[in-house]
């Protein structure tokens, strides 16, 4: 499996965004965001396209939409922090502003179809070059630093947001950050899973830990713990059954990894009535 | 191709000549009458759905509706078998979710995401519907068949009548869940219910606009609708009606031009929503 070249490019990739996404996605959950998370990874479909119809490099469109839209959803965060509806509104228009993209660049390009839009929406892992999988690596890991170095006020200023202003924590300014590195990580993780599927890394580690650790700092680490291992074991899957996409294999895993922590099959006990 | 001066090139100015040439082909005479459908149905559900601040579910059970979707033409099945499917199979997951908000919406994510790589794999499975993703995705109002109008209408008749009967409760339930429990209204009961008939609605207006547009029709109209009126007849009637001119003006631009219906219903409805905010 370590033979092939785009395998071991698949995994030095995966490996440093499933750690971002683990990290960030247990703040994300801690926050009750996973809204904007979600809204975050489908601006990243849009940006991307935007990217490809314009001849732009996709990098570019990706990280442009992701951060903007972060801080601007920040920016209005304040007034209309659980504004889900906003949220659904606008970036039900981006997501058609996205469609809109891909029927110029399909108009445009010679080729005429969706590949394009298939390989944003769910991601190329196993198509990454050495150089795609450094920078990945290194975005991520940059991520992951200013996550780490912000992580103490930032868990404080979650948990109790009156009691950290009250104590001079910059509450407004470290969520503003927050989402900003969140944007980062999901313009990023877009490539490996696809802008489709990074909410599944972001929030399935996450929820799995927050279940199995009592302290924020242990559960931030068990949260990246598994996003990896998720990541790991997702590519092996898929390296060993062809007909199985690594990102529907790395969320699938994630998945797993959320229900067996959950105490009981409560969704199943649910159904039974 | 030149892009900007063929934008509109059908196009003649005269409303009475636009509209005749319109309804000169019978696919989009069934387009209409299956957006006018999907419209009024989401346009009512979609108001319960703001108002009980469920749009991050309602946004999860139409993405659901992509993998019942390719899962149906993996298996061969017709396509509103999985779409129907899948989205009452997605209302009940969500609805077997405990309650702590936070882990909800964690697990909301997670379902999703889950779905969204089930769709994959079927796509892929499937092989040779690469084109057909977007379709699947982004919507098509080319090719709805006279069977299709009909299956939706059916179901948008039979979700109404459920919405109508149990209006009044949910309204209750949906404005203060302690006093309607206190009264006696089954609240957890009703919550069951509405998803089962938000994932209806989910799977009727994902047909037209594909699964990612369905929050255009299914959110915007009722957010401006509830953001003009706090009444809520009015603000369902105002809610259907946003709806059906959204979805009205925005199959007759994406009919005169080359751009999808998709776009511009979500823009449209977007600026509805917009121009609602700056109304108040």
């Amino acid at each position: 499996m370590f033979a092939q070249e785009f395998m071991r490019n698949a995994l030095l990739a995966g490996t440093f965004i499933g750690a971002a996404c683990g990290l960030v996605g247990y703040l994300v959950v801690l926050r009750a965001q996973v809204f904007a998370g979600d809204a975050l990874s489908h601006v990243a479909f849009t940006g991307a396209l935007a990217a490809a119809a314009f001849g732009v490099d996709a990098r570019i469109g990706l990280f442009a939409a992701t951060i903007l839209v972060a801080i601007g959803m920040g920016g209005l965060g304040e007034r209309a922090r659980a504004d889900d509806v906003a949220i659904g509104v606008v970036f039900a228009w981006i997501l058609g502003l996205g469609a809109l993209f891909l029927a110029i660049f399909t108009t445009r390009s010679s080729a005429g179809n969706g590949t394009a839009a298939v390989r944003v929406l769910f991601g190329t892992i196993f198509g990454l070059s050495l150089s795609d999988a450094a920078i990945a690596a290194a975005v991520s890991a940059a991520a992951i630093a200013v996550t780490v170095a912000i992580a103490r006020p930032l868990v404080f200023s979650s948990l109790d947001p009156d009691v950290a202003a009250a104590q001079g924590v910059p509450v407004r300014l470290l969520g503003l950050g927050f989402l900003a590195v969140l944007g980062a990580v999901a313009g990023e993780a877009t490539q490996a899973v696809g802008a489709l599927l990074l909410l599944g890394l972001l929030a399935a580690p996450a929820a799995a830990a927050q279940r199995l650790a009592r302290s924020p700092y242990v559960g931030l680490a068990l949260s990246t713990a598994l996003a990896v291992a998720a990541v790991w074991i997702g590519l092996a899957l898929a390296y060993v059954e062809p007909s199985l996409p690594p990102s529907t294999a790395i969320i699938a895993v994630a998945a797993a990894m959320q229900v067996a922590a959950a105490p009981r099959l409560r969704v199943l006990r649910a159904m039974r009535g | 191709m030149s892009i900007d001066a063929s934008i509109f090139q059908g196009l003649s100015w005269n409303p009475v000549t636009d509209v005749h040439r319109l309804l000169e082909f019978h696919f989009m005479v069934n387009a209409l009458e299956a957006g006018t459908t999907v419209a009024v149905l989401a346009g009512a559900i979609g108001w319960f759905m703001v108002l009980r601040r469920q749009t991050f579910a309602g946004h999860t059970l139409a993405v659901i509706a992509f993998p019942g979707a390719a899962g149906a033409a993996l298996a061969g099945l017709p396509l509103a078998f999985g779409y129907f499917g899948a989205c009452v199979a997605g209302a009940l997951a969500l609805a077997g979710i405990p309650g702590d908000p936070s882990r909800e919406s964690a697990a909301t994510g997670t379902v999703q995401a889950l779905g969204l790589g089930l769709g994959f794999l079927f796509v892929s499975l499937y092989g040779g519907l690469l084109n057909g993703v977007s379709a699947l995705l982004f919507g098509t109002f080319l090719g709805i068949t006279d069977h299709q109008v009909l299956t939706l209408v059916v179901v948008a008749v039979a979700a109404l009548g459920a919405l109508a009967a149990g209006g009044r409760p949910l309204l209750f339930a949906s404005v203060d869940a302690d006093v309607a429990q206190a009264a006696g209204v089954p609240v957890r009961a009703l919550s069951l219910g509405f998803l089962l008939l938000l994932g209806l609605a989910v799977a009727a207006t994902s047909q037209i606009t594909g699964a990612l547009l369905v929050f255009a029709l299914l959110v915007a109209p009722a957010a401006a609708a509830q953001r003009l009126t706090a009444r809520p007849l009015r603000g369902l009637l105002l809610s259907v009606g946003l709806g059906l001119v959204v979805t009205w003006l925005g199959l007759a631009l994406a009919y005169f031009s080359v751009y999808p219906a998709g776009f511009y219903i979500t823009t449209l409805a977007f600026v509805a929503y917009v121009a609602a905010r700056f109304a108040r």
